[in-house]
């Protein structure tokens, strides 16, 4: 399968690594995230992405504190083979 | 190139297996704790340096205790407070290390606030994140050192009173009042902006390290949800409320465009460098041969006594070492304890055929007394058929003893003579070995190298080391 | 080489350096004071470093730095300063970091004086600060043993990750006796365990905590094996005319040179008497104590110190033999024939 160049930016919440503290949610410029109306098996309202209007700007990545939570996707990035970019 | 993702930086375990809890996964920190984004700024910042795998870093006690879970460095884990002592020991023994201090308020502004100053002080090429909350997280909200007027903590249950507690402290402005630091800076995670204000001091305070600029502090303001019992969002804006005013943000010192980078140079001697490095080697290895010793003079234990100045440790210690020259035991004990003050001086000597037990000498079998108040001390302490000699240019009494053998030797009067009052002890010295024949007069020049420091002052010694040695001779019974 | 005259204090810095040890981390404190002046004057000779610590716990604590970068590090003091370091004595014990701590003992408890004590045994022997370890102990009796006790106690400490103490007075550390000095090491094994600030060495972790109970306890069984081990491998002690003995003295440090000299005057006045002086205090050396004991009549145990290695006497002798004591504090040392008043008075009547 042939590589494509992300044309738009994303952004993806791992549910299972999020604490559901908000941070990002609060931090997002465009508000594209939200807390998710499902509990993750620690009994956190995980964040996730509305799926349209990401910029890419990183803020959400920084506001987080979890070490792997959150991925941010900018254009022109290449996503590795069987990556799932949200 | 722009980074084209964000994601867990490589500095940060794939699995936290140190961990033991179940989920190796998710740190063990609460929702919204700025530990997190701090440990991700440094992660992030390690990795872009490519200098993980040389970097050391400190656990502090609190709640980032646990940092070793985490980071993929070296990790120490430290006692509360000493982390700056703890990264200055691995940062000595290994300079090429990044080693990272990373501390909280309780750990590093209360119990550990001697080490940090010190550390700071001493310029030592560390960086130290100082994560400040205003609280002990840890141990369930008790106040810290930076907790502020009227802020409810559970040991300050009616908010801090500076009429009970004093003020909080600030950090960023002590380290800063010192000389080595090179950069200090107080950043929040307040918001967007600051995080990202955070960020960029996290990085320089690395990067200065890297470059072996010196002494690097950030000071975090961040937010402690449970602690401060708000939720995540609110905590912020209880930064920017409370914590900001109290702690002002900005840069408190740069020094980096300044500084010269520390250098290093490994040096490593031989070992012929290092015996003669320690002066453990010597020119010769001149021993010099017993004299025949009437029976009575053998295995003396030696006392000389005299005031401070009278060179009387020195003295001693040159009849130790003409001993030893001679292949005796011997040992030297100074004066030891109050009696070294007030101006009175005196050691211990023994020059025995065997082994030395006891170094101490009670009950000598010499006494040299330099000074009357020494004579009156230990005159009866002196061994039946023992030897007492005194300086009589100094003393102007006779021993009443007569069961010994007095020796009156005008030692002073003779340096004199000689030009140099301060060489009353070799006189001394030449004249109890003229007298008892215990050692030769050519191991007594050869111990005069041993116990002068000063070459150009060996002659004169010498000589008076003749003078003493001849007029003892002249005395002998 | 030929031998040198040199102060007990000068020897341990020279033995250190010798043994390797390129780091020291020191507060001045009377009288162990000439051993930072020592280090201060000798280690940057050799690509060394000396530095002078803000305190006691921070001088332990550079330590505990140095000591988990696996090279050979040391520090001294004496009394209360050991004190003010036992938090990080325990950690080093805890996280098994070999290191070297000098205690020149003085008089206490509390500022007490500068003269020399024996006070310190306990503190040091059994542990000193908070949970279940234990140190080795050297206590060196001469100059010669302040310099080879002290490169010894770099190989205990390295072979069995364990801060050793050295336990002298200032009678060691002020006296002048002549040295013969051993080879400088010049290799030290790099150490699987320890952080080298390299990729090959980073995913070590010096820490000394165990959050699971579980795994608590089986780290202090490990401790305990380990102490189980040394307690096999490294007595050291040193008998003096034991053979025919009716009386055994017993002291360590500067009290077992001045039996040794009571002992010599009492056999020349026909008294069967002999001495044991342990040299490892942790270790002790409970099996030839029991032993000597089996063949003597009474013993002596001879303390500057309120008696505290006397205890271990008993329980090494099981109480089998009557052990009497005799001691002097505050930083009176006595004098030979005080001893040997002590011995006719107490084992001889």
């Amino acid at each position: 399968m042939a590589t494509q160049v992300l044309t738009t930016p994303s952004v993806t919440v791992e549910p299972e690594l999020c604490k559901g503290c908000g941070l990002c949610i609060d931090a997002c410029p465009p508000d594209v995230l939200a807390f998710h109306k499902k509990f993750n098996s620690k009994g956190y309202h995980y964040a996730f992405y509305l799926g349209e209007g990401c910029t890419g700007c990183g803020v959400c990545f920084y506001a987080c504190p979890e070490p792997e939570a959150i991925v941010v996707y900018k254009k022109g990035y290449v996503p590795e083979a069987n990556e799932e970019v949200a | 190139m722009a980074t084209k993702i964000l994601k867990k930086p490589e500095t940060f375990y794939e699995r936290y297996e140190r961990n033991p809890s179940a989920d190796k996964k998710m740190p063990h920190y609460c929702p919204g704790c700025g530990h997190g984004n701090v440990h991700k700024m440094m992660a992030e910042a390690l990795e872009d340096f490519e200098v993980d795998d040389r970097t050391i870093l400190i656990s502090p006690v609190g709640c980032s205790v646990f940092a070793y879970y985490y980071f993929d460095t070296g990790n120490i884990q430290a006692a509360h407070g000493r982390a700056p002592a703890v990264a200055t020991g691995i940062k000595r023994a290994h300079p090429e290390s990044i080693v990272i201090s990373y501390q909280g308020d309780g750990d590093l502004a209360a119990i550990g606030t001697a080490e940090i100053l010190h550390a700071a002080n001493r310029g030592e090429n560390i960086t130290v994140f100082f994560v400040n909350n205003a609280i002990y997280g840890m141990t369930g909200g008790q106040m810290a050192p930076t907790t502020i007027v009227g802020q409810k903590t559970t040991t300050t249950p009616y908010g801090r009173q500076p009429s009970n507690e004093g003020y909080p402290v600030k950090v960023a402005e002590l380290i800063s009042q010192l000389d080595a630091p090179v950069y200090v800076e107080r950043v929040s995670l307040m918001d967007n902006k600051h995080r990202a204000k955070a960020r960029q001091a996290i990085r320089k305070a690395i990067k200065n390290q890297v470059d072996n600029l010196g002494f690097s502090l950030v000071e975090i303001l961040s937010p402690c949800p449970s602690g401060w019992k708000l939720d995540p969002v609110d905590s912020l804006k209880w930064i920017e409320e409370y914590m900001i005013p109290n702690f002002p943000l900005g840069v408190y010192r740069d020094k980096t465009k300044e500084v010269q980078p520390y250098s290093f140079t490994r040096f490593e001697p031989d070992e012929e460098e290092i015996k003669k490095q320690l002066g453990i080697t010597r020119e010769t290895e001149k021993t010099f041969p017993k004299q025949e010793v009437p029976q009575r003079y053998q295995n003396p234990e030696i006392k000389v006594a005299g005031f401070g100045g009278q060179g009387i440790l020195l003295l001693g210690a040159a009849i130790a070492q003409a001993g030893m020259l001679e292949n005796y035991h011997v040992s030297w004990l100074p004066s030891y304890g109050p009696e070294m003050r007030g101006g009175t001086a005196n050691c211990h000597v023994q020059v025995r055929e065997t082994e030395v037990g006891a170094p101490m000498v009670s009950n000598p079998t010499v006494l040299i007394a330099m000074n009357r108040p020494s004579l009156e001390k230990f005159e009866n302490d002196v061994q039946q058929g023992g030897i007492i000699m005194y300086d009589n240019s100094l003393i102007d009494v006779d021993p009443g003893r007569k069961d010994v053998e007095i020796l009156p030797v005008p030692a002073t009067k003779m340096a004199d003579e000689l030009g140099n009052t301060r060489i009353a002890n070799m006189i001394a010295l030449g004249a109890l070995m003229g007298y008892t024949g215990l050692m030769s007069r050519e191991t007594l020049y050869e111990s005069l190298h041993a116990a002068i420091k000063r070459k150009r002052f060996l002659e004169i010694n010498r000589k008076a080391i003749d003078k003493g040695y001849e007029f003892g001779q002249s005395k002998r019974v | 080489m030929a031998k040198l005259l040199m102060k007990g204090n000068d020897a341990i810095v020279r033995g250190a350096l010798l043994a390797g040890c390129r780091l020291y981390f020191g507060y001045p404190i009377t009288p162990a004071s000439e051993i930072a002046e020592g280090a201060a004057a000798y280690f940057p000779k050799v690509g060394g470093t000396f530095l002078q610590a803000e305190s006691e716990v921070a001088a332990i604590n550079m330590l505990y730095g140095a000591a988990s970068g696996g090279v050979r590090a040391m520090t001294a003091s004496s009394s209360p300063g050991i004190s003010l370091k036992m938090e990080g004595v325990s950690y080093a014990a805890g996280a098994e970091l070999p290191c070297v701590i000098v205690n020149i003992m003085r008089g206490g408890p509390g500022l007490g004086n500068i003269a020399p004590e024996q006070a310190d045994y306990n503190q040091v022997v059994k542990g000193g600060g908070h949970g279940n370890y234990k140190l080795p102990v050297l206590a060196p009796n001469s100059v010669q043993e302040m310099c080879n006790l002290t490169m010894k106690a770099f190989d205990i400490a390295d072979k069995y990750r364990t801060p050793v103490f050295i336990l002298a007075d200032g009678y060691i550390g002020q006296m002048m006796e002549p040295v013969e000095f051993p080879e400088p090491v010049m290799h030290i094994d790099r150490k699987d365990w320890a952080l080298y600030a390299d990729a090959e060495s980073k995913h070590n972790l010096i820490s000394s905590i165990f959050l699971d109970p579980e795994e608590l306890e089986e780290h202090n069984r490990k401790l305990q094996k380990k102490y189980a081990l040394i307690e096999q491998n490294e007595i050291r002690f040193e008998t003096f005319m034991c053979d025919d003995a009716e009386h055994l003295l017993i002291g360590y440090g500067i009290v077992s040179r001045i039996l040794k000299t009571a002992v010599e005057k009492l056999r020349s006045e026909g008294v069967k008497i002999g001495m044991i002086r342990p040299v490892s205090l942790f270790p002790f050396p409970k099996a030839i104590i029991a032993e000597l004991a089996g063949k003597v009549k009474n013993i002596l145990v001879v303390e500057l110190s309120n008696g505290q290695m006397v205890d271990d006497v008993r329980l090494a002798t099981e109480f089998k033999t009557p052990i009497h004591f005799f001691n002097r504090m505050g930083g009176v040392v006595p004098a030979t024939e005080e001893i040997i008043e002590q011995v006719k008075l107490q084992l001889l009547r």
